[in-house]
């Protein structure tokens, strides 16, 4: 196939994966608009293996059938809770893929100065990619701890790193050679990179780092596009550095914070808050489940524990018996509950959720004072008056669900301990709140259990 | 001249992805990122031509296991895009405990 089909081949792809990501705007056409994409990639595939730079392909079929095993096998077994890790993993697979493009590249003879700024670019993305979205996996499946990891130089660190990373570039760009030494400096660097710049950020964070990483992989998909003179490439992947860039500003703003704050602070490494003291007052399931009968408005707020304890069918369950019981019941989302974006509205619809029950956080808040009870099922950080009320508090000037302004409100919570922020939670101490201590789904079920007796 | 011509049709798309993805309501935001994610596996194409362009024993092992990465990315996420997809459509699952209100 001549260099011109193998183009119009891309063209038609390019235009496939644009309509897709359109239809993936709406919920109606999403499943269609994800088909069109899908479609998209098997043609840009089809087309590059009919180019006729393509001599051998033993080593093609199985390395695809191999990975596509690998994913294929990945994507059916993940529960859906644990959707935000194994996004970071395949964004980190992507980046993996692209540094080694990149490398391989570097074999090409006669490379000119600009592309081969192009292949130092694409590993240093790439491997930021995937050494980031490797230590955001592990944060994300407890592997390791999810806390900010903040030590004394970590900038001075970070810039040397940085440094050697421009100095490294540089060399290889000079003395472009397979066997160079700054190759491997460069690919470890950009690895060490990735690690460096994802430890200080703290699990409540997640939502963030996990749509900037997915705009890094788009990137050095852009970047090996560059390497390689492909332009179907650099589409797709400034298509996806886009849309990664933009998640990432939306969970920003309903965090009140700039993305550069995110990035080089960790959560509750700067200020300290004041002590929030008081008593919590707990309740039993049954004294809960009398004031759960008697409400005609019930909203409740799920977080990340919710999806911790595989909570979301029996809350829904829940729901069920309270509609039928006459109370109007909703589910207030905050946009960065949960570990990704989105992730809350992925679990209630896994659990049969109707989507008009779901509302967000701009327009419950006007109406919380109407609500007779709300129920707070593993959510701590977005319901903290303290972002309200604390000039000192960490997470000061994030916009919050307001559960507080509810008559009444239920904490499902394990224990007195404080969220992944590390800030104390002034709400636990309100008034008008009441905790149920327990196992979120175990608490639930026994109110479920109330009812149907 | 090549280069300028690649950083046009880079530019061209960046705004392209901004104008396509900023009014998104935040229900689809997962299956968003994990479908844009699928798409950064692009870089297979990339993979391919290095796997199979012949240049020398070392690129063509370095592009295979690109390929097999790329794929990874690929085909999971568009299998879990699919997968949470499913979950937002109005569905009579028998095996669902109790009915819709």
């Amino acid at each position: 196939m001549s260099a011109e089909l193998v183009n119009i081949g891309y063209i038609v792809a390019a235009a496939l994966f644009i309509v897709g990501l359109r239809m993936l705007g709406s919920p109606a056409t999403a499943v269609r608009g994800n088909t069109w994409s899908a479609w998209a990639m098997l043609i840009a595939i089809v087309v590059t293996l009919l180019d006729r730079q393509i001599i051998t392909f033993e080593w093609i079929i199985g390395g695809a059938i191999v990975g596509a095993a690998i994913g294929w096998w990945a994507a059916k077994k993940v529960e859906m809770t644990s959707m935000p890790e194994m996004v970071a993993l395949f964004n980190g697979s992507g980046g993996l893929s692209s540094l080694l493009v990149g490398w391989a590249a570097l074999y090409e003879p006669n490379n000119t100065l600009f592309i081969l700024i192009t292949i130092a670019l694409s590993i240093l993305i790439g491997g930021v990619t995937f050494s980031g979205s490797f230590i955001a996996f592990a944060k994300l499946a407890e592997v390791m701890p999810g806390k900010a990891i903040v030590f004394g130089a970590q900038r001075l660190v970070n810039a040397l790193i940085l440094g050697g990373i421009v100095v490294s570039s540089v060399f290889l760009c000079l003395d472009p050679s397979v066997t160079s030494v700054w190759l491997y400096v460069l690919i470890g660097l950009s690895l060490l990179f990735g690690v460096m710049a994802v430890i200080p950020i703290g699990g409540a964070d997640m939502p963030v780092v996990i749509s900037l990483l997915n705009s890094y992989s788009g990137l050095a998909a852009c970047a090996a596009g560059f390497a390689i003179h492909n332009n179907i490439l650099i589409i797709a992947g400034a298509l996806v550095g886009a849309s990664g860039i933009i998640l990432t500003q939306i969970m920003c703003k309903a965090m009140n914070r700039s993305l550069a704050n995110v990035l080089f602070s960790g959560f509750g490494s700067v200020k300290t808050a004041s002590k929030v003291e008081g008593e919590a007052k707990p309740i039993t399931a049954e004294d809960a489940f009398l004031i759960l009968e008697s409400a005609s408005s019930v909203t409740f707020v799920p977080g990340y524990g919710m999806a911790v304890a595989q909570a979301q069918h029996v809350v829904r369950e829940l729901g069920e018996l309270l509609e039928k019981n006459g109370a109007e019941v909703t589910y207030a989302i905050h946009p960065v509950a949960g570990r990704m974006p989105g992730h809350m509205n992925v679990l209630l619809a896994e659990a049969n959720v109707p989507y008009d029950q779901l509302v967000e956080m701009d327009d419950i808040n006007p109406r919380m004072s109407n609500i007779d009870v709300a129920v707070v099922i593993g959510a701590n950080d977005v319901v903290n008056p303290a972002a309200r009320n604390d000039e000192n508090s960490p997470i000061y000037g994030m916009p919050i669900i307001n559960v507080d302004h509810a008559r009444t409100v239920f904490v499902l919570k394990r224990s007195m301990a404080s969220g992944f922020s590390g800030v104390d939670n002034p709400l636990f101490f309100g008034e008008n709140t009441r905790m149920l201590f327990g196992d979120a789904k175990q608490s639930i079920a026994g109110l479920v259990a109330e009812f149907k007796s | 001249m090549e280069a300028v011509f690649l950083a046009f049709v880079l530019m061209l798309s960046i705004f392209l992805g901004f104008e396509l993805i900023s009014k998104v309501p935040a229900t689809l935001h997962t299956p968003l990122m994990s479908a844009s994610n699928a798409i950064s596996g692009i870089t297979v194409v990339g993979a391919l031509i290095s796997a199979g362009n012949g240049i020398s024993t070392v690129s063509t092992i370095l592009g295979a296991l690109a390929v097999v990465f790329a794929m990874i990315n690929v085909v999971g996420g568009y299998m879990v895009t699919n997968r949470m997809l499913g979950m937002f459509k109005k569905k009579v699952d028998p095996n669902a405990k109790g009915g819709k209100a």
